[in-house]
């Protein structure tokens, strides 16, 4: 089965998205966090049981960069989404988000929620705790900022996201893509990741799973309560040796946990 | 040409262990360790001082600007300094040089047009109207604006400020950040159609683009001195050239800092540890603070990650010689100075309006005094009819004060007391 990858244009053929696809079964979107797309073991091993979606965010496909600037917020951002399922023919699917994009995803789910059939975020944003602030890891030290968002900072999962020892002219094609991807993500959630979401969550009616990395120190896992003590009958799952980013430290894991959750 | 004293309003006395203790110089360092208010109330009276005094031997303009929430230059309004400023050089030919309140921060951004315009008001027309981007320390990191909108919101808000200064008729302002109902600025500014406008930035392409099409005066303020400068300005020049515009050389302002003695030992007795102290302890900002995801347009991006700018050595490894030898600052005799600033600076980046940085760092106040009039006497004098043979019209200065040397209202020194 290979992976099949289409460009779509919304918000009036202006902003371009890139969606990479593979799998059959089920309709699964995933909406990925603030380092950008990459096609990993985590979303192959979920192309064995659905038809999976992950789109690019607007200004993260790598031709069209200035598209981002269409978008004045998150209202703009929704829609946009809104078109971009319209556009893949998907009345009804899994939405499932990490991070940033699990903020989207259950935005999505707040917004249409009769599209949504299940709901799964991994390690969301989307709320604030004064006593648990959330780093901003846009402005930290790359060092720092791996070490925040992965269990193990030196594990092969963070290599790919931060870029190992390549040759200097694939690692600044890696800086830059990562920069701009946390640039025109960060358009949506800057200063704050509390754009106004425990407004809004109670319109969702998908059942939800929320999976947290046991040591997120991004994003603690204490966040996990803000969403099930909104989310009635949320089912959270914790999972051990992962931290920001679960589904890329234990994917297996963290698959099953969504094939199982989501196929029924 | 025009020479203008310029002022951070630093913490003058941060301890010896700052940088090896505290984690940033800027947006972070804990006012209650670090600061105290009546201590600081004499330094912004010593910043105004200084300035005043700089005024008064002879300097054709004061500089002040704006930055939030740190330990190296600390005046979130600058419109507050300038409007002492103002008052007190009132009777003299000295321009107020804001430089100045920053657009993106200041909401809805006709504040600065409406301060600005009481300033040239109170000043009788000798306001410079610096209009800067901001930091990302001030505008994204405290101030909290989304780094992707920031050049967004700057460019809506010039325009504006000088739509505000100019329109004859009410009108409603309908932006995309920004909007307005009824615009109806009052006051309006003495000088006409608008003072003129400085543009301050510290090299990025995007914004030699924005000044040489509004065609305002493009201000480079660089702590690293006019032989890192070359290449950037050249690019600036370059740009000047390619969009038909006169290399005047009034469309070009530029920062140095300066320190003069009787002789390059004299100086590094007096100044050596205060500007050590300026680049090891002011300057200590994590690098990520001043490129947030966002801030820097995909080109730019592109452009900065794939050619590095010759990698700059980090200045906590320098000591004061090198600052010297490497032009970051510009110290010695009278005749050093004069011969650096004139070769380096001015000839060499082709700049019409030269700023000065003469209190630097933890540099007291009677020092700082001193440098001023060395500068103001000895230096001073010397460099501005640099320009004078070549017929360019300074048309980045206020008009009634293009003329010959500034009078000075009181003797040199009348300040002190």
């Amino acid at each position: 089965m290979s992976l099949h990858e289409q460009t779509l244009a919304v918000w009036q053929g202006k902003v371009r998205m890139r969606v990479l696809s593979k799998g059959s079964g089920p309709s699964l979107v995933f909406f990925h966090g603030s380092w950008g797309l990459e096609w990993d073991p985590f979303l192959d091993e979920l192309a064995r049981d659905f038809t999976v979606y992950a789109p690019e965010h607007p200004g993260t496909t790598a031709e069209a960069p200035d598209d981002v600037y269409h978008l004045d917020g998150l209202w703009d951002l929704v829609l946009c989404y809104d078109e971009l399922l319209q556009a893949l023919a998907l009345s009804s699917a899994v939405l499932l988000g990490h991070s940033f994009g699990g903020m989207v995803a259950c935005e999505l789910a707040a917004a249409y929620p009769g599209r949504v059939r299940r709901l799964v975020l991994v390690d969301p944003l989307g709320f604030w705790r004064d006593a648990d602030p959330i780093a901003n890891w846009m402005v930290l030290e790359p060092a720092q900022a791996r070490a925040r968002v992965f269990r193990d900072p030196d594990g092969p999962a963070a290599r790919r996201m931060y870029g190992g020892a390549e040759d200097p002219k694939t690692a600044a094609a890696a800086r830059v893509r990562l920069m701009w991807a946390m640039g025109a993500t960060g358009k949506f959630i800057w200063p704050i990741p509390d754009k106004g979401l425990k407004k809004r969550i109670h319109r969702v009616q998908a059942p939800t799973l929320v999976v947290w990395g046991k040591e997120d120190r991004l994003v603690p896992p204490v966040y996990a309560d803000e969403f099930a003590r909104r989310l009635p009958g949320a089912r959270v799952e914790t999972v051990s040796d992962a931290g920001h980013a679960p589904h890329l430290e234990q994917p297996d894991t963290v698959a099953r946990l969504v094939r199982d959750f989501a196929r029924t | 040409m025009k020479i203008s004293a310029f002022h951070l309003m630093p913490h003058r006395e941060l301890p010896p262990d700052f940088e090896q203790r505290y984690e940033s110089v800027w947006v972070t360092p804990p006012w209650w360790e670090l600061a105290d208010p009546s201590r600081v109330g004499q330094y912004y009276n010593w910043t105004l001082d200084e300035l005043i005094h700089a005024a008064r031997a002879g300097f054709d303009g004061v500089c002040t600007n704006e930055h939030h929430q740190n330990a190296y230059g600390f005046m979130p309004s600058p419109n507050l300094m300038g409007s002492v400023l103002a008052r007190a050089t009132n009777g003299t030919n000295v321009a107020v040089v804001q430089m100045g309140a920053t657009l993106p921060t200041s909401n809805p951004p006709i504040r600065v047009a409406e301060e600005y315009a009481m300033l040239d008001c109170i000043s009788g027309g000798r306001l410079v109207a610096g209009l800067p981007l901001g930091s990302p320390m001030d505008v994204n990191l405290c101030y909290g604006i989304t780094p992707m909108e920031h050049r967004e919101r700057y460019r809506e808000a010039f325009a504006l400020t000088l739509k505000a200064w100019q329109a004859r008729e009410i009108f409603a302002w309908n932006g995309r950040y920004f909007q307005l109902p009824t615009v109806n600025l009052w006051p309006r500014p003495v000088q006409q159609p608008h003072p003129p406008v400085w543009v301050p930035g510290s090299g990025s392409i995007s914004t030699f683009d924005f000044a040489v099409e509004h065609d305002v005066c493009y201000c480079f303020l660089s702590y690293s001195g006019a032989r890192s400068a070359k290449t950037m300005m050249d690019a600036y020049w370059d740009v000047v050239g390619r969009k038909g515009r006169e290399t005047n050389p009034y469309r070009a302002g530029f920062l140095q800092l300066v320190v003069v003695g009787d002789d390059d030992a004299d100086a590094e007795a007096k100044y050596g540890r205060h500007v050590e102290y300026f680049y090891h302890k002011c300057l200590h900002v994590p690098a990520p603070y001043f490129a947030p995801p966002g801030n820097q347009d995909y080109r730019s991006l592109v452009a900065t990650l794939n050619n590095p700018v010759r990698r700059p050595e980090n200045p906590k490894e320098l000591r004061y010689r090198d600052f010297v030898d490497k032009g970051y600052v510009i110290a010695g005799s009278a005749a050093t100075v004069r011969e650096r600033l004139k070769e380096e600076v001015v000839k060499g980046l082709h700049v019409g309006n030269l700023m000065v940085l003469l209190q630097i760092g933890s540099m007291p106040h009677e020092l700082t005094l001193e440098n001023i009039d060395r500068f103001a006497r000895d230096v001073l004098p010397d460099l501005r009819p640099v320009w004078d043979d070549d017929g360019w019209v300074n048309h980045w200065w206020p008009e009634r004060l293009r003329g010959g040397a500034p009078v000075p209202a009181m003797a040199v020194g009348a300040g002190r007391a």
